[in-house]
């Protein structure tokens, strides 16, 4: 959510008194003319980003949800769709409650402070770098809202509604904040020049890692996988699909938060890794089943996109292609192994797309960020990083920490939630379906 | 009087009707049944997830024929219906007793 080499969005935020001083003082004697440059706001930025926060809540409603609800039961179309919506309402409150604070506010290495509740000090004069804070907070507010909905697709089919919500609610902020906070909000990984454009470690990695720790604790569908649970209706998981990989644009490209070179970069090597992902998932398809399959297309596509999400600001074209290939590859084999040898159900693939992608990419952006590479040169090391093997430390260090906190934290909170509410429906309800059995209605009437 | 249930291959359909018409046949009936045989089923794969569907979909056509005219009917049906591979389906003829046209009375050989 930065530019390289800007270790934090927050050091560039007025309405931070304690900030603002900190950048004075070490800085007087340039005092008049940061000023003026922090107080302006730029037209195109700032258009660039409203657009871009549109497309990342394209991605979620209806682009996510479609997606996700097409590869359910027909029985459980609507319980997904229903989570997804519920999911963009309850985490935009709660970012504007707290969310936002504890990630971006001041605070320690560990997370924000709690001195912007309520959005308190996002006024119409605030400024965020050269865009209005109030649109550096929605921006980041459709981030908040998209993570928890990927993590719906582990439990999907069995989960209570009620134990859904406040697992979420618990987990924004125990963990999406503060990993978030670390990263882009001025903690401790930004300090040590972790690379993270867009989300790859701060979004891809918590989901994923949380939706596989969900798939352990809350078990397999009842028949799974003996009974088959093919998805209901393809056309509409193409469509949530297509509609991921426009919205992308505004995830990847409106994190440079600048209407500028960096953006225009981030697009198209996000474009280039989706199509490499898609290509190469459906080509390792053909290759081990002889048939490529549409939901393998347009998984590998979003594989790809999750696996350049933390290298798009970084890399080059050329990188992307090979990022992209990469994660057609590689999240193909998770797929197969979690399903088929480890047994466990993480219904719609929640792990081995988005965490494998989002660790795979964290990973090859330490090597691909490298500026002496040829045609794969990127665009720089992370904050004082001068080496690929000293940046590989920071992203292992990074990826690493933030699995562990993960699963831990996760683990945590599914415990005390099933303490709380019981994460599970019941037997009966599981077999009739959760539209009917926790929502009263039906998806079809046919 | 005989009755002829053939089991057939869906896109078969249409030349088996055009050909039974060939050779005066004037009605039939069928239904879309799934079932399986020595074809089996086949299998679908999503995301490495391997479901295998037993039944498959096949055309079920009734056809009620004089006695004189059996014989060619069958070969008519197994003419048109066959691809030499496995799954073309079965045929199985019985007696029918009776036939009536509703609309005339008319009885047996003159009813079908």
């Amino acid at each position: 959510m930065m530019k390289p080499f800007n270790s934090s969005p927050t050091k560039t935020t007025i309405g931070k008194p304690s900030m603002l001083k900190r950048l004075i003082s070490s800085t007087a004697f340039l005092l008049p003319s940061i000023a003026f440059a922090e107080d302006s706001i730029n037209g195109a930025d700032t258009a660039w980003i409203l657009t871009a926060t549109a497309l990342v809540l394209f991605m979620t409603i209806p682009g996510l949800s479609l997606f996700y609800a097409g590869l359910a039961r027909s029985k459980n179309v609507l319980s997904i769709l229903m989570q997804c919506f519920s999911l963009t309402g309850l985490m935009s409150i709660l970012w504007f409650i707290a969310g936002y604070s504890l990630a971006f506010g001041e605070g320690n290495g560990f997370i924000g402070d709690l001195n912007n509740l309520f959005m308190a000090n996002v006024t119409k004069g605030s400024i965020s770098g050269t865009i209005p804070e109030s649109l550096f907070a929605v921006f980041q507010m459709t981030f908040a809202v998209i993570t928890p909905a990927l993590i719906v697709g582990a439990f999907a089919e069995r989960m209570k509604f009620s134990a859904m919500l406040l697992f979420s609610t618990f987990w924004l902020f125990a963990v999406y904040a503060p990993v978030c906070h670390w990263v882009w909000g001025g903690g401790w990984l930004s300090e040590l020049g972790v690379l993270d454009f867009a989300g790859g470690i701060v979004v891809h990695i918590t989901a994923g890692v949380a939706a596989l720790v969900c798939a352990l604790v809350i078990g397999n569908r009842k028949g799974w996988p003996q009974t088959a649970m093919p998805p209901h209706n393809m056309t509409m998981t193409v469509t949530g699909a297509g509609m991921l990989w426009v919205g992308w644009f505004g995830f990847n490209a409106g994190s440079a938060l600048a209407a500028d070179e960096s953006a225009a970069m981030a697009l198209i090597v996000t474009h280039l890794a989706a199509a490499t992902g898609s290509l190469t998932w459906a080509a390792c398809e053909w290759k081990k089943y002889g048939k490529p399959s549409v939901l393998g297309s347009v998984t590998g596509m979003v594989a790809g996109l999750g696996t350049i999400t933390p290298a798009s600001g970084s890399v080059s074209p050329a990188a992307a292609i090979v990022i992209g290939f990469a994660a057609g590859v590689i999240c193909f084999y998770a797929t197969i192994t979690i399903k088929q040898k480890l047994k466990i159900d993480d219904s719609l693939d929640v792990f081995p797309v988005h965490g494998v992608g989002g660790i795979l990419g964290s990973l090859l952006v330490g090597v691909f960020c490298a500026s002496e590479l040829g045609a794969f040169s990127g665009y720089g090391f992370g904050g004082d990083n001068a080496s690929i093997a000293s940046q590989l430390k920071a992203q292992l260090i990074g990826i690493s920490s933030v699995i562990l906190y993960t699963a831990a934290v996760t683990w945590i909170l599914l415990k005390l939630v099933n303490a709380i509410t019981g994460l599970r429906v019941n037997e009966e309800e599981e077999h009739q379906g959760l539209d009917l059995a926790l929502h009263e209605e039906k998806g079809y009437d046919l | 009087m005989k009755q002829i249930t053939a089991i057939i291959k869906p896109f078969k359909l249409d030349d088996v009707r055009s050909a039974l018409t060939d050779i005066g046949l004037q009605g039939m009936s069928i239904e879309e049944v799934k079932g399986f045989g020595r074809q089996k089923g086949h299998t679908e794969l999503y995301r490495g997830a391997e479901y295998v569907i037993d039944f498959v979909p096949k055309i079920k056509l009734q056809v009620v024929v004089t006695d004189e005219k059996m014989d060619d009917a069958i070969e008519t049906i197994i003419k048109a219906a066959n691809t030499g591979k496995i799954g073309d389906g079965k045929i199985f003829v019985s007696d029918i007793s009776q036939a009536i046209r509703i609309r005339t009375g008319e009885i047996n050989d003159e009813a079908i």
